[in-house]
């Protein structure tokens, strides 16, 4: 046998390195795959068109210095007024109680977790705290009515039945497995030399907690502080429920007030005529509430990423 | 088509500790009795990641039914040319190639040529054994499966596994997970499931490098047979590896440019492997496989 | 006397007190939580369990305390479950296999939509209400329909599948993708056979939390009229309410009794979230794996 019979036989077939066909499918699934994801920008793009257009036919009807300077808000009496003053204050008032309670408890379980608890506890503690998360707020409402708020008023206090001030804890508590698990991704992204290298000339544990581990992940810290204070602001149902109807200028935390999220669960759930000028309150608020909130998102978003950027 | 114009084996004693001189005689025959059929030709080939050249200028020629290694220091760009020869380097966004390979005659980077089906004919195995996590079974019938191969799967399952010479061991668990098996046994499984698409040439990247010297050897011997029916490139750090299973050997270097903090990796000498050993060519690989390098 | 042991044996009083204290003090912050869902269990058992029968889970609300139950609701939730489920993961999924498998990241579109998904996961649920209120029930004229109670909520937890779905898939090693890629594996035949059965376990863990999230939601459906009385079945494009919302409409009765069946309602949707939430973290310690 020849080598040149040996290469035909072990080669009966021409060498073809094409493709048999384009592989059409191979592009419909890509092109499906993009419009998943475009579902979330049309979200997005449905979200500030439906907060816009409705929000400039009000400000054709109320003047936007009027809607930021007025203290005094009553768009369903007559004669109406559109300040939003008093909603603002009220939600001011809710995210400081609910912040007074997430943050620094937030922070503390995250140190926690990432310095003091030894990883059997932790894979404990981290479902405990998702499971705490996951827990709807209209039961969190019902607990801030019914137990927090005679609780109060049992110590003394003097609160009103519906109160900022329960609200705004009870905000607060839920907002405490938010805090955590973003500061302690950010605490566990610290590397092990930092704190070795602590350990090595002598600190304890307190120190290399507070002088090394929370310096370096503090970008972390506050994107999730960020974060809280968003979801503060933006939380319905608890005060929807624990905080009352009236919107009024108070900082007493045990006197009732309405954010703009209570305001727009209120109104929203009556029938409300489609063109009326109430209807178009709801999206105003919204629109107020979106740009806080989106502005907080972006800064919480930006921090974080500049967090993973030094240590990934 | 070339016939065997081997240099004649040289006499000279072998240098290298570690690196047996009957290996490299036998060796020596054995490319001599051989005819070189010219299957891949690289000529010019320059690869760079993010327009910074890592490999450049390489022409060599790869023949047919050879075993052929690369060696060289760690960042010539080993990894980097081997994945040239199936496409893999598509695979990475910033990587651009240049030059041209030709594949029985055929530009494998030409315009017409759909990387899929190169693949399907050049198999690769990695440094690290990554069975797919299935069992032994589905691991060596995902590329049939692929293909639509779906006749006598059985039969070509267990075809690929003797061919593998991993049959015997795993014949009565085959439904087994394949993490279940030793590494040496994984990277079996591996080149198993790349013969099970009959591929023309196998390509494997430090195959033995994150085994034991039994699963290592093992390997070799594997390596010795396939050779009959595949063609085989095999990168390796080892040189009595090389020593031990290549007929030809391509020693790659890197090229440091300080102005410009580059390093940029380049073929030093090809030859068949008695003589890169034995008698080099150029300093640089002599450096090296004398273990003088760095 | 030996300064040296003294030093080496133990540490500075005022070390070891704020030591001890800052010990405390984080004990008290991870339990703080804890202590106060242990309160809130306790609380809303005690209250409500004697209400929690055949009449709660069958009969549909009425102004009468003892008649009235939450049937209707908790079928309209577990409807809007099943509607959620296929809704929300394939598009979720697909998101995120978009993102992690097609997209490149040089280009500055994907990596805007991966900022406004990070967003969007952060917007107010009451929000995704007034896109509701705006578009479904009144702009498309849907109406106060299920349907629109389901898409509102598919919207709002989508963020969280593709995000749970992204991380399940990058947990997936390359180096699978490049054996199959070598064997002549076109891309979706990667995808299909070996990325999406690998991070399946992660992908099902994070879509029940997502769903388990959503159907506990009530801000938005109140939006989108879920707050209404609804005496039979819900169908997809009639009259429904949901569970949290029945509870939320008990809550803002001022009568006791109904306080007590909002109580009883809690009861009921507690069981089923954290039969999901419990499912989910068996799901991924059971089938989580180490590469
Ligand atoms: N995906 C990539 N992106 C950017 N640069 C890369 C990439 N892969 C390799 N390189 C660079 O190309 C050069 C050659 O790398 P390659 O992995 O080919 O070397 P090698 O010879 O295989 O080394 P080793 O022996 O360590 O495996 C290196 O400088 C490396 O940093
Ligand atoms: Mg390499």
């Amino acid at each position: 046998m020849t080598a040149q019979d040996a290469t035909a036989a072990a080669q009966p077939e021409p060498i073809r390195l094409r493709g048999e066909r384009r592989r059409w499918g191979e592009d419909v699934v890509k092109g499906i795959l993009a419009l998943c994801a475009l579902v979330s920008v049309a979200t997005t793009i449905g979200i500030i068109i439906a907060l816009v257009e409705p929000s400039i036919e009000f400000f054709r009807e109320v003047s936007i210095v009027d809607f930021f300077s007025g203290d005094r808000w009553a768009p369903l009496f007559t004669p109406a007024s559109f300040g939003i003053q008093p909603l603002l204050v009220g939600t001011l008032v809710v995210t400081f109680w609910a912040c007074v309670v997430c943050l620094p408890c937030g922070l503390g379980a995250a140190i926690y977790m990432s310095e003091y608890a030894r990883p059997r506890v932790r894979n404990v503690l981290k479902p405990a705290l998702e499971t705490l998360a996951g827990i709807p707020t209209v039961v969190f409402g019902f607990f801030a009515l019914t137990f927090f708020t005679p609780l109060l008023q049992d110590l003394g206090l003097g609160v009103n039945v519906f109160n900022v001030l329960a609200a705004g804890l009870v905000v607060g508590v839920m907002l405490i497995p938010v805090v955590a698990s973003v500061s302690e991704d950010a605490m566990s992204a610290v590397p092990q030399e930092l704190r070795d290298g602590a350990y090595a000339l002598g600190s304890t544990r307190l120190q290399v907690s507070t002088r090394i581990v929370v310096p370096a992940a503090i970008s972390g810290i506050i994107a999730s502080y960020m974060l809280a204070i968003s979801r503060a602001i933006g939380e319905t149902m608890i005060v929807l429920i624990a905080a009352g109807g009236i919107a009024k200028i108070t900082f007493d935390p045990r006197e009732q007030s309405q954010t703009m999220t209570a305001f727009i669960g209120a109104t929203g759930i009556g029938d409300i005529p489609t063109g009326s000028i109430e209807y178009k309150t709801i999206f105003a608020v919204g629109l107020t509430l979106f740009v806080i909130t989106f502005a907080m998102n972006m800064l919480s978003i930006r921090l974080v990423r500049k967090f993973r950027e030094i240590y990934e | 088509m070339v016939m065997s114009d081997m240099e004649s084996a040289p006499a000279a004693p072998a240098r290298i500790a570690g690196v047996d001189e009957k290996i490299l005689a036998e060796r020596a025959r054995e490319a001599a009795s051989t005819r070189r059929d010219v299957l891949f030709d690289v000529s010019r080939l320059t690869v760079s990641y993010a327009d910074v050249p890592a490999l450049k200028g390489v022409s060599l020629e790869i023949y047919k039914n050879f075993v052929t290694a690369f060696i060289g220091p760690s960042g010539c760009g080993k990894s980097t040319f081997i994945r040239c020869f199936n496409r893999m380097n598509d695979l990475i966004p910033s990587a651009n190639v240049d030059g041209t390979i030709l594949y029985h005659g055929i530009d494998l980077y030409g315009p017409e040529v759909d990387s899929v089906e190169v693949r399907k004919r050049i198999g690769m195995v990695f440094q690290k054994p990554n069975p797919f996590p299935k069992s032994i079974y589905d691991n060596v019938a995902f590329g049939p499966r692929v293909l639509g191969w779906k006749k006598d799967l059985d039969a070509r399952v267990e075809r690929a596994l003797r061919h593998a010479a991993l049959w015997d061991e795993v014949k009565n668990r085959l439904k087994a997970s394949a993490y279940s098996l030793s590494g040496g046994q994984q990277q079996r499984l591996c080149i198993a499931r790349c013969l099970a698409v009959e591929p023309d040439v196998l390509l494997m990247d430090e195959p033995a490098s994150a085994l034991d010297p039994i699963s290592t050897t093992a390997i070799e011997d594997l390596m010795h047979e396939l050779k009959r029916e595949y063609t085989i490139v095999i990168v390796t750090h080892n040189m009595q590896q090389a020593a031990r299973v290549a007929d030809m050997t391509a020693f790659f270097s890197v090229e440091v440019d300080e102005e410009q903090d580059r390093r940029t990796g380049v073929l030093v000498e090809y030859d068949a492997t008695p003589t890169i050993f034995t008698n080099p060519g150029d300093k640089r690989t002599e450096d090296y496989v004398t273990g003088r390098f760095g | 006397m030996s300064v040296t042991t003294e030093s080496l044996g133990s540490r500075s009083h005022g070390d070891r007190v704020r030591g001890t204290a800052f010990y405390v003090l984080l004990l008290v912050s991870v339990t703080i939580g804890f202590l106060l869902l242990g309160v809130l269990l306790v609380d809303v058992i005690r209250k409500g369990i004697g209400y929690v029968d055949p009449t709660l889970l069958n009969e549909p609300n009425s102004s009468d305390p003892n008649k009235a139950g939450a049937g209707p609701a908790i079928r309209g939730t577990i409807y809007m479950m099943i509607l959620l489920l296929v809704m929300v993961v394939p598009i979720g999924v697909g998101t995120a296999l978009y993102l992690e498998e097609y997209a490149n990241r040089e280009r500055w579109y994907n990596r805007l939509l991966e900022i406004n998904i990070q967003n969007l996961a952060a917007v107010p649920s009451i929000v995704y209400g007034i896109l509701g209120l705006a578009f479904l029930v009144r702009g498309i004229g849907l109406g106060r329909v299920l349907l629109a109670g389901a898409l509102i909520l598919t919207l709002l937890v989508l963020p969280t599948v593709i995000v749970a779905s992204r991380e399940a898939i990058r947990a997936v090693p390359d180096s699978i993708r490049q054996g199959a890629y070598a064997l002549g594996a076109t891309q979706w035949q990667v995808v299909w056979r070996q990325v999406l059965p690998a991070s399946i376990p992660g992908i099902a863990t994070g879509s029940i939390l997502a769903l388990a999230r959503a159907i506990g939601e009530t801000a938005p459906l109140l939006l989108v009229g879920a707050l209404t009385y609804v005496a039979v079945n819900p169908t997809l494009l009639g009259s429904y309410t949901a569970l949290p919302v029945q509870i939320y409409q008990w809550i803002a009765r001022p009568q006791e009794e109904f306080r007590v069946l909002a109580a009883a309602g809690i009861i009921v949707l507690l069981v089923i979230l954290l039969t999901m939430n419990a499912f989910a973290i068996w799901l991924r310690n059971r089938y989580q794996r180490r590469w």
